[in-house]
């Protein structure tokens, strides 16, 4: 001020200096939406916040999207299939067997388009994550490494308080909300005595040569583990694997991250005596003596504990000594730990609660099923990080689950902070059972996030409209009316695809005889796939839902449809599949969803005081269907629909249930008004 | 299963226990000509279907032979495949392959030869081997002399069963020669395929089969004619049978006990009773009214006559009527009915609920749940292999469809390929294709939306069918229109040029009014409305070509606003703005002042003004009568309508006597549906044509204008102001209930619930630690495994069709033949 007091011809640049500094000095950059990493989880929620013109940042440490992929899998080859047929032409169906594509407007931008392997080469998915960001155009921070994270409450700020970022520069930005993608990156070690002995899967050389004639030892039975092993198999004297539990293969568990048939090829040699072996035992129980040749013995950290510290290796009691057949006794070459990774937790600060989950979930960030933290509002873990709600049961913690889940988080955010309600289509209820079949034949997201996001129909007063929710995360349906925007007054129906109850596990035989249901009356018996529909009367309450019966996805619904499991996946069968969704549904709405051509809702015009939902919707706004000559001629040459023929019977005929067949004629068939619904009701 | 049936199978199973005694065979028997001629027994019939020995082992005759041995076995007929083997030559062997002939024998007579073409399927199989083995039971007529000399030979001695069928060997048929097995000797049968025989009987809808039950036995008087009584179900054996159950019982039974203990015959087949109280004053008037109420509801109630005095239960003092469902635990319903014909109403309104109660130790089973009830998809389904002409339409991809939608004017059909409704539209859409091909600017295309789901959300397509309009320079206009040839044809026609259309000279005004100007586009819009507005009106000129443009498709619209406008609207006496309405068919040009309106109401104007003041009635057109909310005046006419009549209605309607009403005909020839119409209303059918007043809106009354009066406008006004005064009694309402579930859906919940249950008591209560889990897991499977093996018969909702009841009919004939085995 004194300057340009003294001065007031420097006053101009005085002011510009002023407001250069500004920023630097007092505010820091502002941004609503923060996204840390850009990974696909981090890309593909900036692609959301791109197309909905919001104002956000993408933070990433390296110079390029997808880091991860740059090193791993150490082995190049990524197992997450690259379909790139399916004989159809639905692009919203083929994302069903495409693993790696990113959701997004732009047809060029999939997978398919970047490699023909059908397990394609990591160096692919780099190439697409930097093409998707590239193309699109969204807005990342490279090279910038977020080294700390804290608050700052506000209240002025949208969740009370805002995100405080500083990278490694000391450069501070302030979010008012935090998306973390950051994936799993810490690897995972357990500490054991002689733990320093093994060499990390991040690190050990990926070269077979260095293994010719060595026993290996490698600690875990995951993925990586079976792939490191896959590829040292043929040039190793042998290779012991060991961890805690059995090995799940995921063609048993249905879980694409236990262990896929194109990494077990140790599982054959082992069964077939070919020296390698599994074997079973809690890692934390075990230590690792290096002798004076340099080879590695395992013992139990019981035996280390007994002796006396600084002890040789030689002389410590190994497990043979006792038990002359123990498995473990030959020495090995080498020790490979691929124990998988953990959430960085370390740039979190206290203050923003992100706490680690329970026993099963410790390399997870605590989350709700909204994805939000359960420690601060407005801080979201998106990605592999977010596996933790579907952990071991969906597909959540890979790319064709989580671009569904991201989408999600983007649409509960767009409802809490700009009025933006849960996408939704408003129907007339005769379209109530295509809209079903349209979806489980078709989305993606259903299928492959089965179990966690779910379409939910809300109906409108009387049931004669409704609203289609698309891929809404089904944990929270008690908040469905908050988190959306969407009023669920009337009843609603919640369409989830599942496998069969008890079919999944490691231990199951999921080629036993049998196994697949064919009739529509036994199809809650499915093993398969298959979507399942649950009726509510009333949104079910945040205690029903935490309270549920064991086993289920969902609280116990009013009824329950399921339709029956298909070989082809195609559920448009007119019998099989169609009719008893179309009676399940009118059976829970309590009204008839047939369609009829013009001519019988004429008919009922002129002799009911009431008419079916098809002809009202219709006919009566004049756009019944007309039925040309070659549907009228079955119409009257089909004897189960002689009632409706043109020049039919009497009322009553026409009353009756066109299903009731010649035999029993009328006293069998209760028509669609006779029909008393009240006891099949009071089931439901 | 009710008593019902058990006579029909101890009917058929003496037959057999006579005929029957060669072991049960399920397939057909393949025999040498010499074998097989040595099994034929005396009396017993056998058919026989030579072919050469190296004929194919399988054809469609042979298939459908092989179905047919198990219904023919069960009527002691066995059949057999002889193969014609070259060293045993036998006369019934053909010369060539495709002269094989099925031969019937009774013992080792030759009874019939038929070409296999005319046993086309097993149903025609049985019913022509019935046929000519029943030859003196069955007698086949032609003409009304035979069948007035057969009535005329059994009055006073037995009942005749007449049935007229279209075809021999068609299913019908055969139900008839089912049920002639079982009561040929009790009735006489006789069979017709002569329309004209149906028709001169006075029969309606003479396309389907028909069954009469001629009541020969009670008359004495020679001149008299036999009762008749027309079986309304469809003809099934198990139709006939319960038919003929219910002409067996008595026309009427005296009872003097509480009506809701008392049974009959009929409440077993599944009908209710009505029971007519009487009183020991009245005794010899009431027995006379139930007859009469017997013979109208015979077949489709029993009839009972309730003596009051020697009740001990109390019935309600008023109650003339006692109706008593077949449902067990329906309480009876007193009522208060003062004319017969509404209880013949009551009763027919009344019977849809009825339904065979399930005999305790029968599961009987209800309606199959899996056979498909909805019309559209099932005539889809039935016609899906036939190939449509879709080459006439071009069939959009993703990548071809923004293009083809630039570069011309298209209409885009959005479908799904599996949904039944898309799929009946689509058969619309090629035959408009059909009419228009070669013809059209306008190119007709199609998307299907189960393969390319992301064009037809981008075109905010989220419900199928969708039918648009793309036109350059235009935004897409959905059809709103009814989905059928016609009315799509018209939106296409009319659709030829853009709305409203600007007349520029008085000259070209009167062309456009009088038709002259779109001679070709008229027959599509009977009507052309011309907007009159002088040069200055901007606003309501905007307006207008809003409402035309909205308009396209459905009607002809121009406009004129040249500077002498006014020439035209003094012609019409029409003060500006206004709106020329041309009616074609007329010849009559009215004109409606057009006041300051938005687009919106001038659509509505146009749209009420399309209406005319007694149109026909038909399907199509119903909807925009419909919505006016007002009662329905209809004269039923069968053909066109006597101008006399209309003129006395246009009368009415010119004296505003009908303005509460919408009066309107139905032209039976051109809507048939309206015979079924009538047949709700009246019972039995007036002569035509019939004038009703349907009250559609509120309370479903019908009224009918006295048959017995001419319709002449005294008559008419006389007949209004009485149903005004509320001094005319309705011949029937309509029901009014609501439209529910046609039938019930699987009840997975339960069966979950059922299995679990079974589950959880064989499972041992403990506290569950994390490592115990796998181990449950694996007890579940387990168990779920032999839940799985378990019949889960009280799981499942039964199905009932028609090879079910034949395999039930099948079990209790095996019942019966073990019984005469150990007989003999």
């Amino acid at each position: 001020m004194g300057l340009s007091a003294a001065a007031p011809l420097w006053g101009p640049p005085g002011l510009l200096l002023a407001i250069a500094l500004h920023p630097a000095l007092s505010v820091p950059p502002r941004r609503d939406y923060c996204v840390l990493g850009a990974g696909p989880a981090g890309l593909q929620m900036a692609y959301f916040l791109q197309r909905a013109g919001r104002d956000y940042e993408v933070f990433e440490r390296a110079p390029r999207p997808g880091s991860f992929f740059t090193r791993y899998p150490r082995h190049r080859k990524l197992i997450s299939i690259n379909k790139r047929y399916t004989g159809k032409a639905n692009a919203e169906f083929n994302l069903r067997h495409d693993w790696n594509s990113l959701l997004s407007h732009d047809r060029r931008l999939l997978f398919r388009h970047y490699s023909r392997a059908y397990f394609p080469d990591a160096r692919d998915m780099v190439r697409y994550l930097g093409d998707f960001a590239d193309t699109l155009g969204l807005r990342v921070q490279y090279n910038t490494t977020i080294a700390h994270v804290t608050l700052d409450k506000d209240r002025r700020a949208w969740n009370g308080h805002y995100f405080i970022l500083t990278d490694q520069k000391g450069q501070v930005h302030q979010c008012s909300v935090l998306l973390v993608a950051t994936g799993l990156s810490v690897p995972n070690q357990v500490d054991f005595p002689g733990s320093e002995n093994v060499e990390g899967y991040e690190s050990v050389s990926i070269d077979p040569e260095d293994f010719i004639g060595q026993n290996v030892l490698i600690l875990g039975r995951g993925n990586s583990a079976f792939e490191t092993a896959e590829n040292i198999l043929g040039v190793t004297n042998f290779i012991h694997m060991l961890s805690r539990s059995r090995v799940r293969l995921s063609w048993a568990t249905h879980y694409v991250g236990d262990l896929r048939a194109i990494n077990n090829g140790l599982l054959d040699t082992y069964q077939l005596k070919s020296l390698d072996g599994l074997l079973e035992s809690d890692l934390r129980d075990l230590a690792i003596l290096k002798d004076s040749k340099g080879k590695f013995h395992v013992t139990l950290k019981f035996f280390l504990e007994e002796a006396s510290t600084n002890q040789s290796a030689d002389a410590i009691t190994l497990p043979q000594d006792d038990n002359d057949n123990f498995a473990m006794r030959v020495p090995y070459d080498r020790v490979i730990r691929c124990l998988g990774w953990n959430f960085d937790f370390s740039i979190f600060n206290k203050s923003l609660r992100l706490n680690s989950g329970n026993a099963f979930g410790k390399k997870y960030p605590l989350i709700r099923a909204s994805y939000e933290s359960k420690g601060s509002r407005g801080l979201f873990i998106l990605g592999t990080a977010s596996h933790s709600v579907d952990y071991r049961k969906s597909a959540g913690g890979f790319i064709h689950g989580f671009r569904y889940t991201v989408r999600a988080v983007h649409r509960l955010l767009e409802h809490r902070h700009h009025s933006v309600a849960w996408p939704a289509t408003e129907l007339p209820i005769t379209q109530l059972t295509s809209s079903i079949v349209r979806r489980v034949n078709e989305a993606s997201g259903l299928y492959q996030m089965f179990g966690v996001l779910a379409d939910v129909i809300l109906l409108k007063e009387n049931a004669m409209a409704f609203e289609y929710l698309e891929e809404f995360p089904i944990q929270m349906l008690a908040q469905l009316e908050t988190l959306t925007g969407r009023k669920a007054r009337h009843g609603l129906f919640v369409i989830n695809m599942e496998y069969g109850r008890n079919f999944s596990g490691p231990d199951k035989d999921v080629f036993f005889d049998d196994r697949s249901v064919g009739h529509t009356e036994d199809a809650w018996q499915s093993n398969f796939l298959h979507p399942v529909i649950y009726y509510y009367r009333y949104l079910p309450t945040e205690q029903e839902v935490r309270f549920r019966p064991a086993h289920w996805p969902l609280p116990r619904p009013t009824a329950i449809h399921h339709i029956v499991e298909d070989f082809l996946t195609d559920w448009t069968a007119p019998i099989g599949h169609i009719l008893p969704l179309r009676r399940f549904l009118e059976n829970c709405l309590d009204t008839d969803l047939r369609s009829f051509y013009a001519e019988s809702c004429f008919l009922f015009a002129l002799t009911r005081q009431k008419l079916p939902p098809f002809c009202q919707q219709g006919y009566l706004r004049m756009q019944g269907l007309v039925s040309t000559e070659s549907l009228r001629q079955h119409r009257v040459e089909s004897r189960l629909l002689r009632d409706d023929a043109p020049m039919g019977r009497d009322l009553e005929d026409s009353s009756q249930h066109p299903g009731d067949q010649e035999l029993l004629g009328a006293p069998l068939a209760p028509g669609p008004l006779a029909q008393s619904l009240d006891s099949n009701k009071e089931e439901l | 299963m009710s008593s019902g049936f058990s006579v029909f199978r101890v009917g058929i199973s003496f037959v057999i226990m006579c005929s029957f005694y060669m072991p049960t065979v399920d397939s057909l028997l393949e025999l040498s000509p010499q074998k097989y001629f040595s099994t034929l027994q005396p009396g017993k019939a056998s058919l026989a279907y030579f072919c050469q020995a190296d004929s194919p082992r399988t054809s469609v005759f042979l298939e459908e032979l092989n179905e047919a041995v198990r219904p023919l076995q069960d009527y002691g007929i066995s059949v057999a495949k002889v193969n014609c083997v070259k060293e045993e030559i036998s006369r019934y062997c053909g010369k060539e392959k495709d002269l094989m002939k099925a031969y019937l024998f009774k013992g080792n007579i030759l009874l019939r030869e038929f070409p296999t073409d005319t046993l086309f399927d097993v149903n025609a199989i049985v019913a022509h081997v019935l046929f000519a083995l029943l030859f003196n039971e069955v007698k086949y007529i032609t003409n009304l002399e035979d069948l007035q000399n057969i009535e005329n030979a059994l009055k006073g001695k037995a009942n005749i069963i007449f049935s007229y069928v279209r075809a021999i060997g068609i299913p019908e048929h055969r139900a008839v020669m089912e049920a002639a097995f079982v009561y040929g000797t009790t009735y006489q049968f006789v069979l017709t395929t002569e329309i004209a025989l149906l028709e001169s009987l006075g029969s309606e809808d003479v396309e389907y089969a028909h069954l009469y039950f001629f009541h020969c036995k009670l008359v004495l008087d020679l001149t008299q004619q036999c009762r008749r009584t027309l079986m309304e179900q469809p003809l099934t054996t198990l139709n006939i049978h319960l038919f003929i159950k219910t002409m067996k019982a008595p026309l009427l039974t005296e009872v003097a006990e509480d009506p809701q203990q008392v049974s009959t015959v009929h409440l077993q087949l599944g009908l209710p009773l009505v029971f007519i109280v009487s009183q020991q004053a009245t005794y010899e008037a009431d027995r006379r009214t139930a007859e009469w109420v017997a013979w109208r509801l015979l077949g489709k109630a029993g009839v009972l006559l309730l003596l009051r005095d020697s009740l001990e239960v109390n019935i309600p003092q008023h109650a003339n009527v006692v109706f008593k469902r077949a449902e067990k635990g329906v309480p009876v319903e007193f009522l208060v009915l003062h004319d017969v014909d509404l209880i013949i109403s009551h009763v027919e309104h009344n019977t849809h609920i009825e339904e065979i109660q399930e005999d305790e130790d029968d599961d009987m089973e209800g309606p199959d749940i899996d056979v498909q009830d909805d019309e559209v998809a099932e005539t889809v389904f039935r016609d899906r292999k036939r190939k449509l002409p879709l080459e006439l339409t071009v069939e959009l991809t993703e990548e071809t469809f923004n293009a083809t939608v630039m570069a011309s004017d298209s209409i885009v059909l959005f479908y799904a390929g599996w949904q039944a409704v898309s799929m009946a539209f689509l058969q619309s859409y090629v035959d408009v294709a059909v009419k228009l091909k070669g013809t059209s600017t306008m190119l007709l295309t199609r998307i299907n939306c189960a393969d390319w789901s992301d064009v037809c959300t981008k075109q905010n397509v989220t419900e199928f069918p969708i039918l648009k309009m793309y036109k350059k320079g235009e935004n897409p206009v959905s059809y709103a229109g009814m989905l059928g040839t016609k009315d799509l044809l018209k939106f296409i026609q009319l659709n030829r040029i853009s709305y409203p259309v600007n007349i520029t000279s008085i000259q070209e005004a009167e062309e456009y009014l009088s038709g002259e100007l779109y001679k070709d586009l008229i027959s599509y819009s009977s009507v052309s409305v011309l907007g009159l507005f002088s040069p200055t009106m901007t606003t309501a000129k905007e307006d207008f070509s809003e409402a035309g443009n909205d308009l396209k498709g459905y009607v002809i619209t121009g406009i004129y606003s040249e500077e002498d406008v006014l020439l035209l609207s003094n012609k019409y006496a029409a003060s500006l703005p206004a709106l020329l309405l041309a009616r074609h068919t007329e010849g009559k040009i009215e004109s409606i002042p057009l006041a300051i309106t938005r687009a919106e109401d001038i659509v509505q104007i146009v749209t009420d003004a399309l209406l005319e003041m007694f149109p026909e009635i038909t399907v199509e057109n119903l909807p925009s009568y419909f919505r006016l909310q007002k009662p329905l005046l209809i004269l039923f006419s069968d053909g066109s309508i006597n101008p006399q009549y209309k003129k006395a209605i246009l009368t009415l309607v010119k004296q505003k006597y009908l303005d509460s009403l919408t009066p309107c005909w139905l032209n039976l020839k051109n809507t048939p549906v309206g015979r079924r119409i009538l047949r709700a209303y009246f019972d039995p059918l007036p002569p035509l044509p019939v004038l009703v007043l349907v009250n559609l809106h509120s309370g479903g009354q019908v009224f009918a204008f006295p048959s017995d009066q001419a319709i002449i406008e005294e008559n008419l006004v006389l007949w209004l102001k009485k149903l005004e005064a509320g001094l005319e009694n309705h011949i029937t309402i309509l029901p009014a209930q609501e439209w529910k579930p046609p039938l019930p859906a699987y009840d997975f919940l339960s069966m979950m619930d059922a299995a679990t249950s079974q589950h959880s008591t064989r499972k041992i209560p403990k506290c569950m630690k994390e490592t115990d889990v796998q181990e449950n897991d694996k007890e579940q499977h387990e168990d779920k495994s032999a839940v799985r093996k378990e019949p889960i018969e009280t799981l499942r909702i039964k199905h009932w069709n028609r090879s079910n009841w034949f395999k039930e009919a099948e079990k209790s004939f095996r019942h019966d033949k073990e019984l005469c085995s150990k007989v003999n």
